[in-house]
């Protein structure tokens, strides 16, 4: 074949919803784009465990200390599957490592903001895992098997992780006057760098009409933010909290929420490196990739001597 | 590419329950086979999802290629002869 039939045979496949496997030829830019977008995704769920691993010690009870040790144990899960997704594609997990370790590769942004009090933990789950479920739900049928794959096994454990964020949410609107005040206040700090979880606007965002016809991203940026919100606002009722954006308002006509602008140059700043953690995030991901360096080498050591010692006693036998 | 300390690549099947076979989960990496086990466990039965683990080194693993389904898969291709519903059989005969 040529590669302009290669090229061909790879079009009529993505046309027709076939899935694509890793032995199967695909156009360059096809590969880079998904490789930079499934690493993305993982260092988003290494680093997203940061913000929440540092409340685990101050969980204010053991089910609730249970519950975010598995949830934080579960993104680490999340990022394992997408990075061994990324691999299929031909690049080593170091390389990925040392792309984010570089500062080179870009994490979602949210997780570059502080977890000031225990009323976080509920934000976090019930809207930055929410709005996570909004963006993966629909990858789960793209183009490529095992981002697909990976992310089915993905979505099918995010859902825990909003239900408890949400529940936290619930104890606390249901609680003192200082429980509640807390709640909201939460609310108020991540309302906004939820929304722009989504991305950058549609007629800002040039990858994204490549991208949904390769079946690499299924909905608009503003479409699914257009969703997150209409349902987030009836959840916010629930709760009796008041959603921070005095324009929201809703639309008969569309059968939507019209709601207010969003800063966008504070998205910018943020993943420009200019955010209120972005420098203690990376710092302690790589400290820990450092410090954790004589163990992994110490592995391999024995695994090496074991290997020797086995083969010494298969010549001798 | 840079991989020369990096723990081997290990591919992780996994029998849901007794009586099913075991299916591929995905791949971890890790130094030796008793460790690949035990991440298996970590990384992909957080849920019960298993009852027996393998593990098998990524390099071991030999593919067909897919660029040669054509002439790979061409022997079955005329042979429906194979496949039940080939064959007319008159009413009365219920359960064949
Ligand atoms: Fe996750
Ligand atoms: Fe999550």
């Amino acid at each position: 074949m040529t590669v302009h039939s290669f090229q061909e045979h790879f079009d009529n496949l993505i046309d027709r919803e076939i899935t694509i496997e890793p032995k199967d030829w695909m156009p360059d830019d096809y590969r880079k784009t998904l490789i930079r977008q499934i690493s993305q995704h993982a260092h988003s769920e290494i680093i997203g465990m940061l913000p929440e691993g540092n409340w685990i010690t101050r969980a204010p009870s053991l089910r609730r200390k249970s519950v975010l040790l598995a949830k934080v144990q579960d993104e680490a899960g999340h990022g394992l599957y997408l990075y061994s997704a990324a691999e299929t594609l031909g690049v080593t997990r170091d390389d990925l490592y040392d792309q984010l370790h570089s500062g080179k590769a870009k994490y979602s942004s949210i997780f570059n903001y502080p977890t000031l009090t225990w009323a976080d933990m509920g934000a976090i789950g019930w809207l930055v895992d929410g709005a996570a479920i909004m963006n993966q739900v629909p990858l789960c049928r793209t183009s490529y098997g095992p981002y697909a794959r990976a992310m089915v096994r993905v979505c099918k454990e995010e859902s825990f992780h909003q239900r408890q964020g949400f529940e936290i949410m619930l104890t606390l609107s249901k609680g003192t006057e200082v429980q509640r005040k807390m709640a909201q206040d939460a609310f108020n700090r991540w309302w906004w760098p939820s929304l722009m979880m989504f991305g950058p606007p549609d007629a800002e965002s040039p990858h994204t009409e490549q991208s949904v016809r390769w079946r690499i991203k299924r909905m608009t940026n503003d479409e699914l933010r257009q969703k997150f919100i209409d349902v987030t606002v009836e959840q916010a009722k629930i709760l009796g909290l008041t959603v921070p954006d005095k324009n929201l308002k809703w639309n008969e006509e569309r059968g939507s929420y019209d709601s207010g602008a969003i800063n966008w140059e504070e998205f910018w700043n943020v993943v420009k490196g200019n955010g209120p953690c972005n420098k203690q995030r990376l710092e302690t991901r790589k400290k820990a990739w450092d410090e954790g360096k004589w163990v992994r080498d110490a592995a391999m050591a024995n695994a090496e001597k074991r290997k020797q010692r086995k083969e010494k006693a298969a010549q001798a036998a | 590419m840079n991989n020369k300390n990096e723990w081997p690549l290990w591919e992780v099947f996994i029998r849901s329950k007794a009586g099913l076979d075991h299916k591929h989960a995905g791949s971890l990496h890790a130094a030796d086979e008793k460790m690949a086990i035990e991440n298996a466990r970590d990384v992909y039965t957080r849920r019960q999802e298993g009852v027996s683990i393998w593990v098998v080194e990524s390099k071991h693993i030999h593919a067909s290629d897919p660029d040669e389904s054509g002439s790979l898969y061409d022997p079955a291709n005329d042979k429906i002869y194979r496949h039940p519903t080939f064959y007319n059989l008159p009413e009365e005969v219920k359960y064949m």
